[in-house]
Formats: structure tokens, C-alpha cells, sequence
């Protein structure tokens, strides 16, 4: 018995990565599904990153938005990450997942921009909040944030992109 | 209150300017919240404590700065930033930072 227990202790680091490793790819799996799903409905509302007002006499509201949302890696991406220090590269563990949170947080604020007509000036910050100092990355913010605009609908078709 | 991170309101003169104004929290989540982000720190994916608590700071901000720019006599707030930085472990901060203005 008591070598079981101390077996298991010396063991839980791996089980840990092998579990979260697991459910974190299940998990980032369903994300991308909703994120695609959710990109689709949005793909008639133009977003731009410039500051212009297209046709700015037809502007009837503005609004501004924001969307945010705070992730962390698994233990296991945490491993790769750490193996690629050594060697150098892109660290893929860590795209897929700042990919996942800018996508995000886009989302949630077109989400509330429901119904403008287009959003402009958008601009994304991200930022660490992580508890493990600067040597790993664990927990990132994204924000994105912008100008919604709601247009008179009697000139529409004169801000057509 | 009418904000925007555009330099002009749309649709809007503006008519006079009332210089930056700004608004700004520190946070820290409490302890239960810490528990179960650490927990979820071994699956990874979103910590949606930590979302729902950046949020409320962020509001926060925001208000602090529209009661500066009420202050003023301001009726918008144009060119909004907002800067995020962790001042200490498991603090954050949150600046909110604009320029007040009246438009017609």
C-alpha cells in the first residue's frame, strides 16, 4: 500500500499532463466548432481596423463595443512549450490558444453589436495575468474592442463594401 | 454618455473639448476563484472567473471615467484606450482613458 502511494506521488506530474493534455484537446476541439459556427453568422457585418467613416452623413448611432475573454494552457501544452524553448520554432501549443482567445473575444463583441450595420476602428490588446512570473506564459487576456455603427436605412446601399 | 474610440462621433460636431479624463480600478479575485482557475489551470481553455472579474473592472473603469467627464460638463467621451496590467500577483489593473468633449 505504501508503495502504491508513493508511486502515485511520483506519478501525478505525468498523470497530471497525460489528463489535461486530454480534456484540453477535447475542450480547444468543441471551442473551434462554436467559434466557426458562431464566425458564420457574422460573416455579412463588415469589421475594419481603420478609423474612416464610410459615409458619414448616413450615420444614425455609434456605440462602443467590447468583448473579452481570460484562458490558460494545459499542463501538457505547457510541457511542449517548455521542450520548444530548447530548440527554438513557433511554439504551436501556444498559437492555437492565443488564436482560440482573439477569436473569442471578437465574438463577443460583435455579439454585442447585434444588428449594427458594420464596426470600425477595432483595436486588441492582450495581456499576461499569470501567476507563474515571466519565465511561462499560463493565463492571457484578450480584449478587442471598437466602433459599432448603426446606419439610416434610408441610404442603405451607399456604404457598400 | 456617448463613448467612442473613434477621434470623432459619427453624425456628431463636436464643440468643445474638456481634455483626458480617465478611470482606474486594481482587483484581485478571492481565494475560491483562485482554487478552481488553478484547477482549470491543469486543463487549460477559458477561466471564465477571471473573464467575469476583468469585466467588472473594466466596467468599473469605465464609470469612474464618465463621473470625471460628468463632472466637466462633457456629454461624450472620444479616442477610448483601455491598458490592462497585472501590478502585483493575482492583481490587475485597469486604465480607462479617453478625451471629454461636448457634441451637438
Amino acid at each position: 500500500m505504501e508503495h502504491f502511494i508513493v508511486l502515485l506521488l511520483y506519478l501525478s506530474p505525468v498523470l497530471l499532463l497525460v489528463v489535461g493534455g486530454l480534456v484540453g484537446r477535447s475542450r480547444e476541439n468543441r471551442h473551434y466548432a462554436s467559434i466557426h459556427q458562431r464566425e458564420a453568422r457574422f460573416a455579412q457585418q463588415p469589421m475594419l481596423n481603420s478609423k474612416t467613416v464610410p459615409a458619414p452623413e448616413t450615420v444614425r448611432t455609434s456605440k462602443m463595443v467590447a468583448g473579452s475573454v481570460v484562458v490558460s494552457v494545459d499542463r501538457f501544452k505547457q510541457f511542449l512549450a517548455a521542450l520548444r524553448t530548447i530548440f527554438g520554432g513557433e511554439v504551436n501549443a501556444y498559437s492555437s490558444l492565443i488564436d482560440r482567445a482573439r477569436r473569442e473575444a471578437i465574438l463577443r463583441m460583435r455579439e454585442q453589436a447585434a444588428g449594427a450595420d458594420m464596426i470600425i476602428n477595432v483595436r486588441m490588446e492582450t495581456s499576461s495575468l499569470s501567476q507563474g512570473g515571466q519565465k511561462q506564459m499560463g493565463t492571457i487576456e484578450v480584449l478587442a474592442y471598437g466602433t459599432a455603427l448603426w446606419h439610416r436605412k434610408d441610404h442603405e446601399g451607399s456604404y457598400a463594401s | 454618455m456617448i463613448l467612442s474610440n473613434l477621434e470623432t462621433l459619427p453624425g456628431k460636431t463636436i464643440v468643445a473639448h474638456y481634455g483626458l479624463v480617465q478611470g482606474s480600478t486594481i482587483r484581485a479575485k478571492h481565494v475560491g476563484r483562485d482554487i478552481a482557475a488553478g484547477i482549470k489551470n491543469i486543463f487549460g481553455g477559458e477561466l471564465s472567473g477571471y473573464t467575469e472579474l476583468l469585466k467588472e473592472s473594466r466596467e468599473e473603469s469605465v464609470n469612474r471615467m464618465i463621473s470625471q467627464a460628468q463632472e466637466l460638463g462633457a456629454n461624450a467621451i472620444v479616442n477610448v484606450r483601455f491598458s490592462t496590467s497585472s501590478v502585483a500577483q493575482g492583481a490587475a489593473e485597469i486604465l480607462a482613458y479617453g478625451t471629454a468633449v461636448r457634441v451637438e
